[in-house]
């Protein structure tokens, strides 16, 4: 059962010689001339003005993190759907509670408004 | 050119058929380095358009491997498309600095040559050789793209040329060795060179 692996390892260690190998043979080959000129900030040619700190908007936090929790749920009912048929009601009940304790939750998120992107 | 490339001439020296390595070496990254000139267009007048329409469908760049950049962070190439105004001088200088090496310039179109049309006007530079040095200059007013495409056709020719022991290359900054450029130190901004008439093309 394992060695069905051996390929994905073997596929996974390639991707990581190549991307290696290539950032290793480019930092070999090309040239490198650091002067204060070059290295100053790029705005279209004119000296930088102002800060470069971005404001970021809350709402994507909250999504992400709506996101983060529904997909981990999402994650353990897979195993359970190959192997429900054969354990029988009991594990139908048991993912129901499961689901139900989640879904309060999104009720929460839902009623708090979390869901809604403008406003 | 990097810390392996730059021992490389010393090392194949002692060799036999170390030319050999030196010369399929130097075929190779020439080869690799024309085939993807990635410009950063500075498109300042009516040479832009007959720029775009080089790059659009029907006189197609990206079977040079030409892709247009935004950044010049991303490019190698500049092509200087436009009347240079010299308000607009010291913008491309520092854009012209912000390009990593190797880099080179095309200078599209009459007021990029020698100031064009405007010659005689208070506020144009008069070339943009000037302020950059230019690999390969493209004259028409404005050219056509196939001119354009001829002119990235000669800096791949001028690119092929270029080897990796010093004095052996064919832009400015080949000839030299990138480390050579600063000359008083590796902070020091490259002086660029004076206009003369031996000013390579």
């Amino acid at each position: 059962m394992m060695e069905a692996y051996a390929a994905v390892y073997a596929f996974a260690l390639l991707a990581v010689a190549f991307a290696a190998l290539a950032l290793v043979a480019a930092r070999l080959l090309r040239p490198s001339l650091a002067y204060a000129r070059k290295l100053s900030t790029y705005e279209c040619g004119i000296p930088p003005s102002g800060t470069s700190e971005v404001k970021l908007n809350i709402r994507f936090y909250v999504f992400a993190l709506l996101f983060l929790i529904f997909d981990v749920e999402a994650l353990y009912v897979y195993p359970w759907a190959v192997t429900a048929r054969e354990i029988g009601a009991v594990a139908l009940a048991e993912m129901g509670v499961f689901l139900a304790i989640l879904f309060l939750g999104l009720a929460y998120a839902w009623a708090r408004g979390a869901l809604v992107w403008e406003g | 050119m990097g810390i392996l490339l730059e021992r490389l001439p010393g090392i194949t020296k002692g060799l036999p058929g170390g030319q050999l390595l030196l010369t399929t070496a130097d075929y190779f990254i020439d080869l690799s380095r024309k085939s993807s000139l990635w410009p950063m267009t500075f498109g300042l007048a009516c040479c832009a358009i007959e720029m775009m329409a080089s790059y659009a469908s029907r006189f197609d760049f990206d079977r040079f491997g030409v892709i247009p950049r935004p950044s010049p962070r991303q490019a190698d190439l500049m092509i200087v498309a436009g009347t240079v105004v010299k308000k607009m001088a010291e913008p491309i200088l520092q854009i012209y600095h912000q390009m990593p090496e190797p880099r080179f310039v095309i200078s599209m179109g009459s007021c990029a040559n020698c100031g064009g049309p405007y010659y005689d006007s208070y506020s144009v530079l008069k070339g943009v050789d000037r302020i950059v040095p230019v690999d390969v200059y493209v004259a028409g007013c404005p050219p056509r793209p196939e001119a354009l495409q001829y002119a990235v056709v000669k800096l791949q020719e001028k690119i092929a040329r270029m080897g990796l022991a010093k004095t052996s290359g064919a832009s400015l900054q080949q000839e030299r060795g990138s480390r050579d450029v600063a000359a008083e130190g590796p902070r020091i901004e490259p002086p660029l060179p004076p206009r003369t008439p031996a000013t390579e093309k």
